[in-house]
């Protein structure tokens, strides 16, 4: 990364007569596409640049050094699990035996089909549940296609009244989103001053109306939902279902199983805790596991394993349905296998116990600067809310610096911000997640750096107030670009 | 330690005293003893480079090549060496969704472009960056049109789309609640008579077409953006991404939204993905868009960037109340899309469709004059699928000719009996006299 703005657009590097490709020669005569009736043509010339070849890889690449990455620095992301992105993962994703038609015939992608079993098997194994599908194409993707399982376990019932679902009020928002994709009502249960879910308050909601209930734990404020036995038997009582939301999986592996604690079906972020590239956003995979007795409503199709070793498509009548074009994001589950086959048994319960460590260790050094609402061990993130008042942070002042300025100044310094305003429980919340692939030194010098912008806002708030001073470009006029909305280069 | 792991014994040690706890596994002290597992996880042992190498790379030689003649919602298109090396730069492949601008430009940036280029390409306003595949932003834009009819419930979607695309989308709309209602083909197309029928009903809230449609066919829109709008329906066409270099626009024929899959655009076939879905439409109806939209605005010195926009829209703001729960934007396939479309251009973008349309019409015609195949439709306007009829067992002969190492296209859906075969530019002359002379 370089703090140089390149800031050009790949239409502004065109000129007529450029050409980026080569292709052969056609040798077939005799057929042109003007045949066709006109009616059926396109009417319009296109936007598309013409660029000669390093134009375009010069363009790529100048844009990549205004951009920041794991690779490139720290990047403490709360809730999403920003870990190392291992190498030999996209060297394996990319053999050529991989790239095959989705319609190929199953005796000639036997291999495929085995990297899929293997990795459905190892995600149950580490969920303590019985059967993943891999379909699903991100962890939202996971919620919708888990909340359909929950409505079609209880259609199949005739049960039609489950209409609810219930969300903690601190839950990732994908969760009641998703719960609104599915067509179920959101019912929000209210947490205990420390972020827990409120018991007390979750039995009056519980009834013959409720489908299931959404948790992920630990909780978005990284604290371990001790109660969680209770909760499940109180829902399970109620004739729901549980619903893990694997985002927060990472604290976990090898510890202590969604499966064991009560869940009934669940989602895995892959680009999360078995480390696949977040890509800029995309493209992510959220495999879904369920317990036994549920494995039927997963949706189609599944890859089964037969007798005699090989492997076959199957489609099941009573599942959920279709939820995507072909079997999954599959480059993506090539690369969680490579890691899984990595790591092995002695070491994905070490990711979880040393991403705990560092949460932890970052909390107890910067306690001193940020306020910390919440006391106790936290897991693999926890949140501040905000300065500390001797620090500048007091939100009764008007002129306090805030979360996002801290966020803002932390760029400057060539770290990433923490995840900041979210959860919604506390007005300047400052999630922080390490993860385990960083070092005590690299932990150091974040601890470092955050105390001294904390010392920065107490003496010169301005500063802060005004960051980042040393980033390829300044603070963004988001209104403007809310007001005066421009989403294509011809906008400008 | 583990190599992923930079931990000495000496810092866990130094880190636990801060902390002020004994061991690792006292950081989960509140954890109910009875939740914690108590054995190992029964998965295999670590392995070195060299043993995950030799694993994968044996079950990717496992998987036996055969010369594709298939299409059906995945291409077989050439992806210029450029395009996955670009998209490789870590910078961009180890990011998150950009969320802080100041330094995620480079993300912004090529997401912008790729906005541009597929609203381009469709003839509409705008584009998201935020799709799947072409199923799932098929199922957005129903979810779109239900969204801005408000009272009306109703979604009808011809037969002529890919089944993969109508199982998707009728799993969203049986949770979701949407009614939904095909449209039946008749010879091939969609049966404008009866969605004429069923739009005058005035209880519709969008129709869904499919261009070149599930057989190959490219159908003749003409007349249903009127009727839709006369009765305040929106037109939606799902479309393959690279035929918009050169058939109709979703824009051309006056429809709302445009939708589906762009892995025709440079992303190779992957088993099935990832692959990226487009969902773009038109400036009225940008508050009901799902997903990531990229906006261009001023930094703190005047200079022009670009920044995520009208989040107010989206799940981390309105929760259950937001118009979808997508999280993703599918930042390495907009990556893929836009250097794939910066080295193409218009030009090339015409000439690989230019040279599957030859291919594909001299396969088809190479396969009638066999007199072992007929149309399934009689002639049909195509460009680079087709489906005919196998005069004897379909199902066989596809298979025999993968022994022969060609995939022969798929068993067309609901046409027992029927394949529908696609040529793309990547097949040589050589390769289609090969696959006929197999026959």
């Amino acid at each position: 990364m370089n703090n140089v703005y390149y800031g050009k657009l790949v239409f502004e590097l065109s000129k007529p007569g450029r050409v980026g490709y080569s292709l052969p020669k056609s040798e077939i005569s005799g057929y042109c596409i003007s045949e066709m009736p006109d009616v059926l043509k396109r009417q319009s010339k296109t936007i598309l640049p013409e660029c000669d070849e390093l134009t375009v890889v010069r363009h790529y690449t100048n844009m990549s050094n205004n951009n920041f990455g794991v690779d490139t620095g720290f990047y403490p992301l709360g809730s999403c699990t920003m870990k190392y992105n291992p190498k030999l993962n996209e060297e394996l994703c990319a053999l050529p035996g991989f790239n095959r038609h989705p319609s190929t015939p199953v005796e000639y992608v036997q291999g495929s089909l085995k990297v899929y079993d293997e990795v459905q098997r190892t995600l149950a194994e580490i969920s303590g549940l019985s059967r993943f599908t891999l379909n699903p194409y991100a962890g939202a993707h996971g919620e919708l296609t888990g909340l359909m399982v929950i409505k079609a376990y209880h259609q199949q019932r005739g049960d039609e009244a489950r209409t609810k679902i219930i969300v903690p009020n601190s839950a990732h928002g994908t969760n009641p989103a998703s719960a609104a994709v599915a067509g179920f009502k959101v019912v929000e249960v209210k947490s205990l001053p420390d972020g827990t879910v409120d018991v007390e308050d979750l039995k009056p909601l519980l009834g013959p109306d409720v489908a299931g209930m959404m948790m992920t734990n630990p909780n978005t404020l990284g604290i371990f939902e001790r109660n969680i036995p209770v909760i499940a038997r109180l829902v399970h009582d109620c004739g729901g279902l549980m619903y893990y939301d694997g985002a927060n999986l990472n604290p976990m592996l090898g510890v202590c199983r969604p499966g064991d604690m009560g869940f009934d079906v669940m989602h895995i972020n892959l680009h999360k805790t078995f480390s696949t590239p977040h890509g800029g956003g995309g493209p992510g995979s959220g495999p879904v596991g369920v317990r036994k007795g549920l494995e039927h409503l997963l949706p189609n199709p599944q890859v089964e394993k037969k007798s005699d070793g090989t492997y076959d498509l199957h489609c099941d009548e009573k599942s959920l349905g279709c939820i995507s074009s072909f079997l999954s994001n599959f480059t993506v589950i090539i690369r969680a296998y490579a890691y899984l086959l990595s790591m092995g048994k002695e070491n994905i319960p070490m990711a979880g116990k040393l991403s705990v460590l560092n949460a932890n260790y970052i909390k107890e050094c910067l306690r001193s600067h940020y306020l910390l609402p919440i006391e106790g061990l936290c897991k693999h993130e926890f949140v501040f809310d905000g300065l500390r008042p001797e620090y500048g942070g007091d939100h009764h002042d008007p002129a306090h610096v805030t979360t996002l300025d801290v966020a803002k100044r932390l760029l400057d310094y060539g770290f990433h911000a923490p995840t900041i305003y979210f959860p919604l429980l506390f007005h300047e919340a400052l999630m922080i997640e390490p993860t385990e692939t960083e070092s005590k030194d690299t932990l150091d010098d974040f601890i470092a750096v955050m105390k001294r912008i904390a010392e920065e806002a107490r003496d010169n708030s301005e500063m802060v107030r005004t960051a980042p001073h040393d980033t390829p470009i300044r603070r963004l006029d988001d209104v403007k670009a809310v007001k005066e909305p421009k989403f294509t280069f011809k906008n400008l | 330690m583990y190599k992923y792991f930079p931990h000495t014994t000496d810092d866990i040690q130094q880190m636990l005293d801060v902390i002020g706890v004994k061991s690792l596994d006292d950081l989960y002290a509140e954890v109910p003893e009875e939740l914690k597992l108590k054995r190992e996880l029964d998965i295999p042992s670590e392995k070195s480079e060299i043993e995950v190498r030799r694993i994968i790379g044996g079950l990717a030689a496992q998987n036996k090549p055969l010369v594709c003649f298939a299409g059906s919602g995945s291409y077989d298109h050439y992806t210029p060496s450029v395009v996955p090396f670009l998209a490789s730069r870590s910078e961009f492949s180890t990011s998150y969704t950009p969320y802080q601008a100041e330094i995620s430009q480079g993300t912004l940036q090529y997401i912008f472009e790729y906005q541009t280029m597929m609203a381009d390409l469709t003839g509409m306003d705008l584009s998201n960056a935020s799709m799947y595949d072409g199923s799932t932003a098929t199922a957005e834009a129903m979810l779109m049109c239900v969204a801005n009819a408000k009272k009306r419930n109703k979604v009808l979607i011809s037969a002529t789309c890919n089944p993969q695309v109508l199982r998707v989308v009728e799993t969203y709309a049986h949770y979701h609640g949407v009614e939904l209602v095909k449209v039946p083909a008749a010879d091939g197309v969609m049966d404008k008579a009866v969605a004429q029928e069923l739009i005058e009903k005035d209880d519709v809230a969008g129709l869904i077409v499919s261009q070149p449609n599930y057989y190959g066919i490219v159908e003749d829109f003409t007349g249903l953006a009127d009727l839709c709008h006369a009765h305040k329906a929106l037109f939606a066409v799902n479309s393959v991404a690279s035929s918009l270099g050169v058939l109709r626009t979703p824009g051309e024929w006056g429809a709302d939204i445009a939708c589906g899959d762009a892995q025709s655009l440079g992303i190779p076939m992957n088993y099935g993905g990832p692959y990226i879905g487009y969902l773009c439409t038109k400036n009225e109806l940008v508050r009901k868009m799902p997903g990531r939209l990229v906006g261009a605005t001023t930094d703190a010195e005047g200079r022009r960037a670009f920044v995520l926009t009208m989040q107010a829209r989206e799940q981390h703001i309105r929760r259950e109340k937001a118009t979808s729960n997508i999280c993703t934007a599918q930042g390495f396939m907009c990556l893929f899309v836009a250097s794939y479309l910066s080295l193409m251009g218009e030009k090339g973008l015409r000439e690989v469709n230019e040279q599957s349309y030859a291919g594909a019409h001299y396969l088809h015609d190479a396969l009638l004059k066999t007199g072992k195949f007929e149309d399934a439709f009689g002639p049909k306007p195509f460009l680079c699928e087709f489906t005919v009829r196998v005069k004897g067992d379909a199902a066989e002969l596809r298979k025999a000719l993968a022994e022969k190492g060609f995939l022969l296209g798929v068993e067309t859906e609901g046409m027992p009996g029927c394949l529908t075969i696609a040529v793309t530019e990547m097949r040589s002359k050589e390769e289609i006299d090969s696959l006929i002379s197999n026959i």
